[in-house]
C-alpha cells in the first residue's frame, strides 16, 4: 500500500571518504584539486531505503536533488543508476549554508508535494549535522534523525534512533523527514546496465531564483588551519614495557 | 553584552556532564549571563545540579507533561519563546543537542554553528570540519542570536561549587503531537563508565573478530576501570553496540588514557580521540595509521596481548600500587 507519492533525497556531492584531505599551505581552503568526489555515503543510505520503500510498493516515485554546481549532475546520474526514477538540480556557484540548503528543499517539497525527505546525517565535508533538522523546523513537522530502523503504518513511521544512551524509537505522523545513520542499510552496488539507464532518465535543472530562495551568508570565514599534530610516540616490544611505559606517563 | 541560554541534557533524574562543558564554554567569553534551561515533566532534581554549575548565573525550570521524554520538535519551540532576551543559546555537540539546535535555530530564522572548540570572542569561533583534517574560524553576526553545539572534548566541566538561584516558566507556545516517543533500548554498559565522560576509555575493532573476543576488550577495561569504546566496524559487524562508537560520525571524547585494540586508525576513527591524554595502539600490522598518532605503540597479537596486559594491570590494581 502506498504510503507516499514521492520521496526526496537529496544528495550532496562531497571528497570522497577514503581521501585524506588536508588545507591548502597558504590557508585559503582545502586542497580539493583532482580529488575523487563522491555521493556523501549517508546519503547513498538515505537513498538506498527510499529504494526499498519503493520496492515494497509504499512510494510511487523517488526524486534524488542536489543544490550545487553543473558537475553535481554526475552524483544525480549516480543516483539514478542507483535506482531513483528522477533527479533535480538547483544549479548555483555559491556555497550554501544548511539553512538556504534547507529553504532550497523546503520550496522542492512544495513543488513536488513531497511527504517525506529522507537525508543524510551528515554530510562528511562540512560535518554540519544541521540540515534535516532545519527543513522539519521550517516545515512545521516531525523529524527522525539518525536512524537506523524505518518502518511505516498507514500515515505513521516508526523510527530506531541511534542515540548516545543507545536506541531510541520514536513514532511520527507523515509528511516528516529522516536523517539516516550508518546501520540503516547497505546500499548496492550498481550494475552497468543501470549506468546507461539513468543517461535517459529525466533531470531538470532549476535555479534559486526560480525557487525565490535568496542564498544569504550568515557566517564569515576567517581562516582555515591544519588541525594540531600529536607528537610522534615511542614502540614498545612487549606487554612488560607496555605496563612500564603507562606508569611512567603516570596514566595507571 | 553577551547573554547566553543553555538547554540542559539530562535523563529525568540526572544532568549530564554536557552542561557543564557547554558552561565552561560560555565562560570563556565572560558573558553577563550564563541561565540554564531545564526541561523536564518533573525538572526539580535536574535543576538543583544545574544550579550548583559554577558560573551559572540562573536556572529556568520549564516544567511540563509533554517535557517528559526529550523530543527537539516537542522542546525547539519552547527554547525558541524562551531564547528572547539572549544573544547565544547553546546545546551541547551530542546526539541530543544536534538533534535539537538546528531544529531551534531554523525556528528563530538563523543558521547554527556545530561543534564549537574554541571561543575567541562572543563571536568569533573555531570548529573543526573534514573529520577534524582542518580547522575554521567563523564569525557570527552580531545583530542575530547565535545558536550553537559545544564540542565537549574540548572543555572541562565547570565545577559544581555554584548557587544560581532556580525559577519556574511556563511556555506559551502550542506544542505539537505529531513526534510521540515509545522507547529507549539501552544494553550496553554493564556497569562500567560512561563512554563520553570516563578518564580511560579501552577500545575494539575489526581485529577482534567476534562479539564472544570482545570480552577480551571488556576485561581489560575492567582491570582499568575503563569505559568500553569501539570502531564502526566493530560495531557494523555486531560486536558492539552503536552507543560505544567512537569517530566523526560516533562519539568524540578525551579520556586521559585511549587504548586502541585490532583498530586501524581510519581517519573517521581518529578524529574522534585527537584530544585523548596518552593514546596506545596495539595492532599486529606495524603499518596500521594508528600507530602515526599513537604515543605508545605494541606490534602484537591482541589475542596474547591484552589478556596479559590485563592481567598485569589487574595485578597492580590488587596491590594497590
Ligand atoms: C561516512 C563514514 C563515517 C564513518 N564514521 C566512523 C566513525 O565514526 N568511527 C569509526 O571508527 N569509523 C568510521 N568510519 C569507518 C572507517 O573509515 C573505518 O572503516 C573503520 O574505522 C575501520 O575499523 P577498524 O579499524 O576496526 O577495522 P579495520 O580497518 O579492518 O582494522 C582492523 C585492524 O585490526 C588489526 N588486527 C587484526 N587482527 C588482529 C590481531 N589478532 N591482533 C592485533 N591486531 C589485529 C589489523 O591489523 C587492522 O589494523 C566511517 C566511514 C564512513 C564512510
Ligand atoms: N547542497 C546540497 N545538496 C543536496 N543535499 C544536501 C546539500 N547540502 C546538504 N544536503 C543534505 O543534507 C544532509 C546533511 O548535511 P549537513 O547538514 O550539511 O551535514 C546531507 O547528508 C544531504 O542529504
Amino acid at each position: 500500500m502506498t504510503v507516499v507519492d514521492t520521496i526526496l533525497v537529496p544528495l550532496k556531492r562531497v571528497v570522497d571518504a577514503n581521501v585524506r584531505v588536508r588545507v591548502k599551505p597558504d590557508g585559503s581552503g582545502m586542497a580539493l584539486d583532482g580529488v575523487k568526489m563522491s555521493i556523501n555515503p549517508f546519503d547513498e543510505i538515505a537513498l538506498e531505503e527510499a529504494l526499498r520503500i519503493r520496492e515494497r510498493g509504499e512510494t510511487g516515485e523517488v526524486v534524488v536533488v542536489s543544490i550545487g554546481t553543473q558537475v553535481w549532475t554526475q552524483q544525480l546520474r549516480a543516483g539514478l543508476a542507483m535506482g531513483a526514477d528522477r533527479a533535480i538540480l538547483v544549479e548555483t556557484d555559491q556555497e550554501l549554508e544548511p539553512l538556504t540548503v534547507a529553504r532550497t528543499l523546503m520550496a522542492l517539497v512544495e513543488r513536488e508535494h513531497s511527504e517525506l525527505v529522507i537525508l543524510g546525517k551528515q554530510a562528511i565535508d562540512g560535518d554540519n549535522n544541521q540540515t534535516g533538522q532545519m527543513l522539519a523546523a521550517i516545515w512545521g513537522r516531525p523529524q527522525a534523525c539518525f536512524t537506523s530502523h524505518l518502518r511505516f503504518s498507514d500515515r505513521v513511521a516508526t523510527a530506531m534512533r541511534e542515540v548516545d544512551a543507545g536506541l531510541e524509537v520514536i513514532e511520527v505522523d507523515l509528511p516528516a523527514v529522516v536523517t539516516t545513520d550508518l546501520r540503516l542499510n547497505e546500499p548496492r552496488y550498481t550494475k552497468l546496465p543501470d549506468i546507461l539507464k539513468a543517461k535517459k532518465k529525466p533531470l531538470q535543472t532549476l535555479s534559486l531564483a526560480e525557487l525565490n530562495v535568496d542564498p544569504e551568508v550568515q557566517f564569515r570565514v576567517l581562516g582555515i588551519e591544519p588541525p594540531p599534530q600529536r607528537p610522534s610516540g615511542v614502540k614498545v616490544s612487549d606487554v612488560a614495557e607496555l605496563v612500564q611505559a603507562l606508569r611512567q606517563k603516570g596514566v595507571v | 553584552m553577551a547573554r547566553v541560554l543553555i538547554v540542559a541534557e539530562h535523563d529525568g533524574r540526572a544532568l549530564n556532564a554536557s552542561t557543564a562543558k557547554c558552561v565552561s564554554c560560555a565562560a570563556s567569553f565572560a558573558p553577563s549571563a550564563i541561565d540554564i534551561a531545564v526541561f523536564a515533566s518533573d525538572g526539580g532534581a535536574v535543576a538543583a545540579q544545574a544550579a550548583a554549575l559554577e558560573g551559572a548565573t540562573g536556572v529556568i525550570r520549564v516544567d511540563h507533561p509533554a517535557n517528559e521524554n526529550a523530543l527537539a520538535a516537542v522542546a525547539a519551540p519552547q527554547i525558541a519563546e524562551l531564547s528572547a532576551g539572549y544573544t547565544h543559546v547553546f546545546g551541547p555537540s551530542t546526539t541530543f543537542g544536534k538533534d535539537l539546535m538546528p531544529r531551534v535555530a531554523a525556528l528563530l530564522g538563523v543558521g547554527q554553528l556545530s561543534d564549537i572548540m574554541n571561543a575567541e570572542s562572543a563571536w568569533r569561533f573555531k570548529r573543526p570540519f573534514y573529520a577534524g583534517n582542518a580547522i575554521l574560524t567563523v564569525e557570527a553576526p552580531e545583530d542575530r542570536p547565535v545558536v550553537a553545539t559545544v564540542r565537549t572534548a574540548s572543555y572541562q566541566a565547570a565545577e559544581d561549587s555554584g548557587n544560581a538561584p532556580i525559577s519556574q516558566r511556563t511556555i506559551e507556545t502550542e506544542l505539537p503531537t505529531h513526534t510521540r516517543y515509545v522507547e529507549l533500548r539501552s544494553d550496553s554498559g554493564g556497569g562500567r563508565p560512561d563512554l563520553q565522560t570516563a578518564s580511560r576509555v579501552v577500545s575494539g575493532g575489526r581485529g577482534v573478530g567476534s562479539s564472544e573476543n570482545f570480552q577480551i576488550i571488556e576485561r581489560l577495561a575492567d582491570a582499568l576501570g575503563a569505559a568500553v569504546g569501539a570502531s564502526r566496524a566493530a560495531v557494523d559487524a555486531g560486536y558492539a553496540g552503536n552507543d560505544l562508537q567512537v569517530g566523526q560520525t560516533g562519539k568524540i571524547i578525551a579520556p586521559d588514557l585511549y587504548i586502541a585494540v585490532g583498530i586501524s586508525g581510519a581517519i573517521q576513527h581518529l578524529t574522534g580521540i585527537k584530544d585523548a591524554g596518552v593514546i596506545v595502539a596495539i595492532n599486529k600490522d606495524s603499518e596500521a595509521p594508528l600507530f602515526e598518532v599513537a604515543d605508545i605503540g605494541l606490534v602484537a597479537d591482541l589475542f596474547a596481548a591484552v589478556p596479559e596486559l590485563a592481567e598485569a594491570l589487574g595485578e597492580q590494581a590488587r596491590s594497590g600500587s
